[in-house]
């Protein structure tokens, strides 16, 4: 049960584009045709896959607090936290290198349209942000944590593969000249974007999120929604200051 | 131009404006929809990538001809995630409120495609003087655009600029406020962002007909 909660929870609830806004920079340039967008997004999907495994394993048995502790009882007062960037993101950055070594070898027709974004999928954000999540929201297990790597990637796959199935139909409409292409699929992101906000309430049945939840997502600060819930808040303040 | 060459020039000016890394080579989305919702917050970004962008640019130049192909994206994560450790640090230890405001915010620097793009496409083909002026024009087109969208997300969405209420206080109903007007909430939330970049592209478009985009 709690696979399939977090299964529906990272793909439509938490998508990693549209309610994270995570991987904009490949998920805007690779989006132009869906067999290039299916491409990049099965490669998403894979090294998500691959990394946020790896990186819970990092974390649990490395990083955390006390997480050395299988040493000996003399290791357990470590905190190792600080360094969970700088780890997450050679590993991150190895996975890619493979995945670009593989898809040369496997599919150079493939490897030619990804052209400079492949090694760009090492720094897009939806892969670093994937680990950090894994790692907020303080997912229990190995299998939860492939679980969440695959789901996670889904989402954005689902993302990029609906953006560019919407690119491909609007080709042949009557856009005004200076909004072709980039202008309007900004603003097609954006509502997509407000579309998914309707997502929030499937889990709880349209009540409020848990609180523990909440908190969570607040401290990992990637959301962008929370920031602007946080600014929201910091006005409200400063309105009952003034009162 | 006496200190720059007008190529050299060319390098600074056009990012700002026919080649912004933002609106027309659609690197480092991400940050610019994560932060614009305050001003300051922008501000203190655009400085701070300025920083790592620049000198990151100067030290792969200058380690263009030792970094082995193979391993080329590590060698440059690395350079990036010491450069933001600095900007981290050195914010942490200057302007603490604002570094815990954005902390979160400095250690995504080392995942903008601003710095991967600058340093694969250019960084690497060109010499350190080139190249630092090249990591200064893109940050300052990247800054330039950040602050744009900020600006009309903080006035439109919170009536404040800086953090300065510009439009009257909506409790008191002064200003603007007292003509009915009403803050627009929406324009804090994410997906406006996302519009806002989309009409700024339109109208730098419109301005320059060489841009458009042939279907």
């Amino acid at each position: 049960m709690e696979h399939i909660e977090l299964f529906f929870k990272a793909v439509f609830i938490d998508n990693m584009v549209f309610a994270t806004f995570l991987g904009m920079c490949s998920f805007l340039a690779v989006s132009k045709k869906v067999a290039t967008a299916v491409g990049l997004g099965a490669a998403v999907i894979f090294v998500q896959v691959i990394t946020v495994p790896l990186n819970w394993l990092l974390d649990v048995y490395l990083l955390k607090d006390g997480a050395l502790a299988w040493l000996g009882p003399e290791y357990a007062q470590y905190d190792l936290s600080f360094l969970s960037f700088i780890m997450f993101i050679a590993t991150i950055a190895t996975m890619t290198q493979l995945v670009e070594i593989i898809i040369e070898k496997f599919s150079p027709s493939l490897y030619n349209s990804l052209g400079l974004f492949l090694p760009l999928i090492a720094v897009n954000c939806a892969i670093l942000g994937g680990s950090l999540f894994m790692q907020s929201r303080e997912i229990p297990t190995f299998a939860l944590a492939v679980n969440f790597g695959f789901s996670s990637g889904l989402g954005w796959f689902l993302a990029i593969l609906s953006i560019s199935a919407i690119r491909e139909k609007i080709r042949y409409s009557n856009i005004p000249a200076p909004l072709r292409g980039l202008g309007i699929t900004f603003i097609i992101t954006g509502l997509m974007a407000i579309g998914f906000m309707s997502f929030g309430g499937m889990l709880t049945g349209g009540k409020e999120e848990k609180p523990a939840e909440q908190t969570a997502v607040i401290e990992n600060n990637l959301n962008e929604v929370e920031v602007t819930k946080d600014a929201i808040d910091l006005a409200k303040n400063e309105q009952v200051i003034k009162e | 131009m006496g200190l720059l060459s007008k190529k050299d020039a060319k390098l600074i000016t056009d990012p700002l404006a026919d080649n912004n890394p933002i609106t027309v080579q659609v690197l480092g989305i991400c940050s610019a929809l994560a932060i614009t919702a305050q001003l300051n917050a922008s501000i203190v970004m655009a400085i701070s990538v300025m920083f790592v962008v620049s000198i990151g640019n100067v030290v792969i130049s200058l380690l263009r001809n030792v970094i082995p192909t193979k391993i080329k994206i590590i060698v440059q994560l690395v350079v990036a995630a010491g450069l933001v450790i600095i900007v981290d640090q050195i914010l942490k230890a200057y302007a603490y409120e604002l570094s815990k405001q954005l902390s979160v915010f400095v250690g995504l620097i080392i995942t903008n495609c601003i710095l991967m793009g600058r340093f694969e496409a250019f960084a690497l083909a060109n010499t350190p003087w080139k190249s630092f002026l090249d990591g200064i024009g893109n940050s300052a087109g990247y800054g330039m655009i950040l602050i744009i969208v900020a600006f009309f997300r903080e006035l439109l969405g919170s009536g404040t600029l800086l953090g300065y209420p510009v439009l009257g206080n909506s409790i008191d109903k002064t200003g603007v406020y007292a003509y009915g007007y009403e803050n627009n909430g929406f324009m804090l939330l994410a997906p406006m962002a996302l519009v806002t970049i989309g009409i700024i592209i339109w109208v730098q478009r419109s301005r320059n007909a060489s841009l458009i985009e042939q279907n």
